[in-house]
């Protein structure tokens, strides 16, 4: 038998003949029965044929490549677990940034999934729903390789045992969970904006890439693992991010100022959330890869830098307050790190004040602000712990009512002062905590008015009673354990245990 | 201002080749090492080429294996079944 | 790095994550299916409505009027967290893959004969789009469904349904030697062939569905009910007659998908109509309406391949699904 030469397919040819051909018109119902959410945020879309797929996997590479990489993260996780890795970390003041991100950042995942489940269903075009949809099955897999690689911590220590009670109930967390409920009840091209784009693109990286880093060089092999694994699919979602937003602008010179807006708008509630990441690196790593500072450098003044170059043609400019969020990157992890020293009673994660040589790696790394004004007062309350004043605020913060963080941030050029800023809105004033969050909240007052805003709900008697410690239980956290310094908690009388242990051999 | 395309691969066996051809193909690029990963910047634009993968490796190689090993990136993507290659519009 | 320290401290302090303790009666070791799924999905204190409904919160009970007083009952019989889905995939795919290779190495397919040929173009190819409404449907499923253990399940089908689609596809440039031509006549007569307008217009009717648990049920119990055996094992019988065993391989995937289906469908209904006679009731309704329809649709189809066969084989179909839905306690 004479095999003839049989005809290969390139592989933008093959992804479209075996994808994109695969929707239709409908004429049996009416197309905007079957896609009723794709048009009502005002963009407008001529051809979904302009669209360019951001990546080109069909079903068979996708389950052949991701079946690949979970085998290889499950042997890892396996080979933590029993070898007790949890004893190889650098310090137990590390595990309390996994509990942050536990707890802030995995549910986060979930939401992701299902955020983009909806959004693969609610294009027109099949090329935008596929893509879409291969993220949302990635999400879904970020948060139970999270959920499995912490689970081996949540064995050993405090913080980790109630995660998905604490992300919907507890007074930080609203600060993650209201950035993703702010991202799903806007529409599908918000959503993309907001998460593919500036979060995805912009943003993750100074989350994932430094951290991560940071994680594989604090001994913490199995979050190493499932973060760089994790990012492996994010190069797809960067990719889908770049996308969406160049299909839009070239879809309709009328997109172009909606989508300025969404930057503009999830640029700056996505600094506002990763300035929890921010004390994660500066202050929770016992050893440090590089200060947020540097980070902020690389991947948003170098990276977005170029990128915003790249759509300058577009007409679009970079976001707004991009320059104010740079001065921040000199101060945001050390005013973060005192609003949670504040409060760290009422937290599921402990705080501390850094030692000396850390002190010092950040006079070095923020030479012009960290002596001058961070450097005093955390020595003043070491001064105060050591005298058997450890302080911890009893009264309960303000909250910006876009962002929710606790209104401490100041002015960037006037570091002593409190900024915060106020709307009117149906005869009550709302406050936020900086421009940024006020121009948000007056393009769409009647959304952020809804917001779930923990410290009125406490005062209004809806978290579990009028106590702090009625809230706490609430929260279902274990008082003396899970919340206060880390001196004195058993977090750290097991691990110096440990290490008495380790050091008689 | 300049224009740094960029690609972060993790450092383990399966990324040594890729990082081997990277540097070869692309002489302006500059890597940088971090615990666990390798950031390579370059001006403009930088691609990986399979055969040059192919050539380190010994075997056939999938410009999609990138997959595995890829951390992060920065610039516009062009997939081929040949290259894959990041760059900003000029 | 070998550490001596005495096993008697470290021993760990929890097993596993509180929430998961309470569902297991116990603090025990879970599985990774359970730690990965239960509670998983936010349940309360959502802060602003869906600026594109406003009438519903984020996640909502209310968007199908089956009532659960636990959506985490449901577990997956498969167990299939992520990892678990993508290693099961991609073993059938590999499987399938050897098949395609086969095919094309040994020309297996020029044994099929001409007319089995033209008539599997007119069957199967338009398939994949019924395919891609099926991805669509197990999409808005995994949307709007409450809980995380239902909502992944949904995920999974939507992606497997995607995949059978190029799979379907694949078969196509098999034949028509990559030049797509012959998928290009499919989407032709997807649109415009009266065979198929039965259903086309079912499948568009299901992407308006109000109630997702219907369009779950219409999907992937009626009218997979009536696919899968249809077209995967009497199609499939059918071809054998007409030398059309290369083809039969490549049907190998959507067989073992199917029967992977019925699984966890049939314990998904079965714990549903456990639950309360009401739960039963709207299944039963939903089920006889779009059985009735799926029948219907998929018969002149049956026709163009069986003949005169066509409909003993409906009827065989029909009996079959009733069957599985008093099985799972559902009187139609």
């Amino acid at each position: 038998m004479a095999a003839k030469r049989k005809k290969k397919l390139g592989l933008k040819q093959r992804y479209s003949m075996l994808t994109r051909g695969l929707d239709w018109e409908t004429s049996y119902q009416k197309m905007d029965d079957v896609f009723p959410y794709d048009n009502y945020e005002g963009i407008y879309i001529h051809d979904w044929e302009g669209w360019e797929d951001p990546f080109r996997l069909t079903m068979d590479a996708y389950w052949k490549f991701q079946s690949e990489k979970e085998k290889k993260l499950y042997a890892v996780i396996d080979s933590f677990a029993q070898n007790n890795g949890h004893l190889g970390i650098t310090d137990a003041r590390y595990v309390n940034a996994i509990k942050l991100f536990l707890t802030g950042v995995s549910p986060l995942e979930y939401q992701a999934a299902r955020g983009f489940t909806h959004v693969g269903r609610q294009f027109r075009g099949v090329g935008p729903r596929v893509a879409c949809q291969m993220q949302a099955l990635d999400e879904l897999r970020h948060v139970q390789t999270q959920v499995h690689s912490m689970s081996h911590y949540n064995k050993y220590f405090d913080g980790l045992h109630s995660a998905p009670h604490m992300h919907d109930n507890v007074w930080y967390l609203s600060v993650p969970k209201s950035f993703f409920d702010d991202a799903r009840t806007a529409g599908p091209f918000e959503f993309l904006t907001s998460i593919s784009f500036a979060f995805e693109y912009v943003l993750t990286n100074l989350l994932f890439v430094p951290f991560m880093s940071g994680a594989a060089f604090n001994g913490d092999m199995a979050t190493v693992t499932f973060g760089f694994s994790a990012q492996s699919d994010e190069a797809r979602h960067m990719t889908l991010g770049l996308e969406v937003i160049k299909f839009m602008l070239e879809q309709d010179e009328r997109n172009v100022p909606i989508v300025q807006r969404w930057m503009d708008k999830w640029f700056w509630r996505g600094t506002r959330m990763l300035s929890l990441v921010a004390m994660m690196m500066d202050y929770m790593l016992p050893k440090r890869v590089m200060s947020w500072r540097e980070a902020w450098d690389i991947y948003f003044t170098e990276a977005g830098g170029a990128l915003f170059k790249d759509l300058e043609r577009y007409g679009i400019k970079p976001p707004k307050y991009a320059d104010i969020a740079t001065k921040e990157a000199e101060h945001i992890s050390h005013q973060a790190w005192h609003i949670f020293y504040n409060y760290t009673h009422a937290a599921a994660f402990h705080t501390w004040v850094p030692d000396k040589e850390e002190l010092d790696w950040l006079s070095e790394k923020y030479p012009d602000t960290f002596d001058k004004y961070y450097r005093p007062r955390l020595e003043y309350l070491d001064k105060e712990e050591k005298a058997g004043r450890r302080f911890y605020n009893d009264t309960l913060p303000m909250l910006c009512q876009v962002c929710q963080i606790p209104m401490g941030f100041t002015d960037m050029d006037d570091p002593t002062t409190i900024s915060f800023k106020v709307s009117e809105y149906k005869d009550d004033k709302y406050h936020t905590c900086s421009n940024g969050c006020k121009d948000i909240f007056d393009h769409e007052p009647m959304k952020y008015v809804q917001a779930w805003l923990p410290v009125h709900q406490i005062y209004q008697g809806n978290c579990g009673g009028s106590e702090m410690e009625d809230v706490l239980k609430w929260y279902k956290m274990n008082l003396g354990a899970d919340n206060l310094d880390y001196n004195g908690s058993p977090d750290q009388k097991l691990w110096d245990e440990w290490q008495a242990h380790r050091t008689k051999v | 201002m300049s224009r740094i395309v960029s690609i972060t691969l993790q450092t383990n066996d399966d990324s040594r080749p890729i990082i081997e051809a990277i540097t070869k193909d692309n002489p302006d690029a500059v890597a940088k090492y971090y615990p666990g990963m390798v950031k390579i910047d370059c001006e403009g634009r930088l691609v990986v080429k399979q055969e040059t993968v192919e050539e380190i490796l010994g075997r056939e190689w999938d410009v999609q294996e990138l997959q595995l090993s890829i951390v992060s990136i920065a610039g516009n993507v062009d997939e081929e079944d040949e290259y894959f290659e990041l760059s900003w519009n000029l | 790095m070998s550490l001596e320290i005495k096993t008697s401290i470290i021993e760990p302090r929890r097993q596993t994550y509180s929430h998961i303790a309470k569902r297991l009666g116990e603090d025990k070791p879970a599985a990774r299916y359970q730690e990965a799924t239960w509670d998983l999905q936010p349940t309360t204190n959502f802060h602003y409505r869906p600026t594109w409904d406003p009438q519903r919160e984020i996640y909502d009970k209310s968007l199908t009027a089956i009532k659960m007083e636990d959506w985490y009952s449901f577990n997956d019989p498969r167990q299939l967290y992520y990892g678990a889905y993508t290693i099961a995939r991609h073993k059938m795919m590999e499987a399938e893959e050897n098949h395609f290779k086969f095919i094309d190495k040994t020309s297996m397919m020029d044994l099929v004969s001409g007319e089995w040929q033209q008539k599997v173009k007119e069957f199967l190819l338009p398939l994949r789009h019924f395919e891609w409404g099926a991805n669509m449907n197990n999409c808005d499923c995994s949307d709007k469904s409450y809980g995380a253990a239902i909502s992944q399940v949904a995920l999974f089908a939507a992606m497997d349904r995607l995949g059978m689609a190029q799979i379907i596809s694949r078969t196509g440039l098999v034949l028509d030697d990559s030049t797509g031509k012959s998928l290009d006549e499919a989407k032709l007569l997807w649109m415009e062939a009266d065979m198929w307008q039965g259903v086309r217009r079912m499948t568009e009717d299901s992407f308006v569905l109000k109630d997702w648990f219907e369009m779950f049920t219409a999907q992937n119990f009626c009218m997979d009910g009536v696919v899968f055996p249809l077209f995967y094992d009497y199609f499939d019988k059918e071809g054998q007659e007409h030398g059309g065993s290369a083809l039969s391989m490549l049907n190998e995937f959507m067989q073992d998908w199917g029967k992977d289906e019925r699984r966890w469908m049939d314990h998904l209904l079965k714990v549903t109509a456990a639950e309360s006679p009401e739960n039963a009731a709207l299944l039963s309704g939903w089920i006889k309406e779009w059985t009735d329809r799926a029948i219907e649709a998929f018969t002149p189809i049956a026709r163009h391949v069986l003949g005169s066969k066509a409909d003993e084989v409906m009827a065989e179909i029909r009996t079959e699904i009733n069957k599985r839905a008093a099985k799972s306690g559902i009187e139609i």
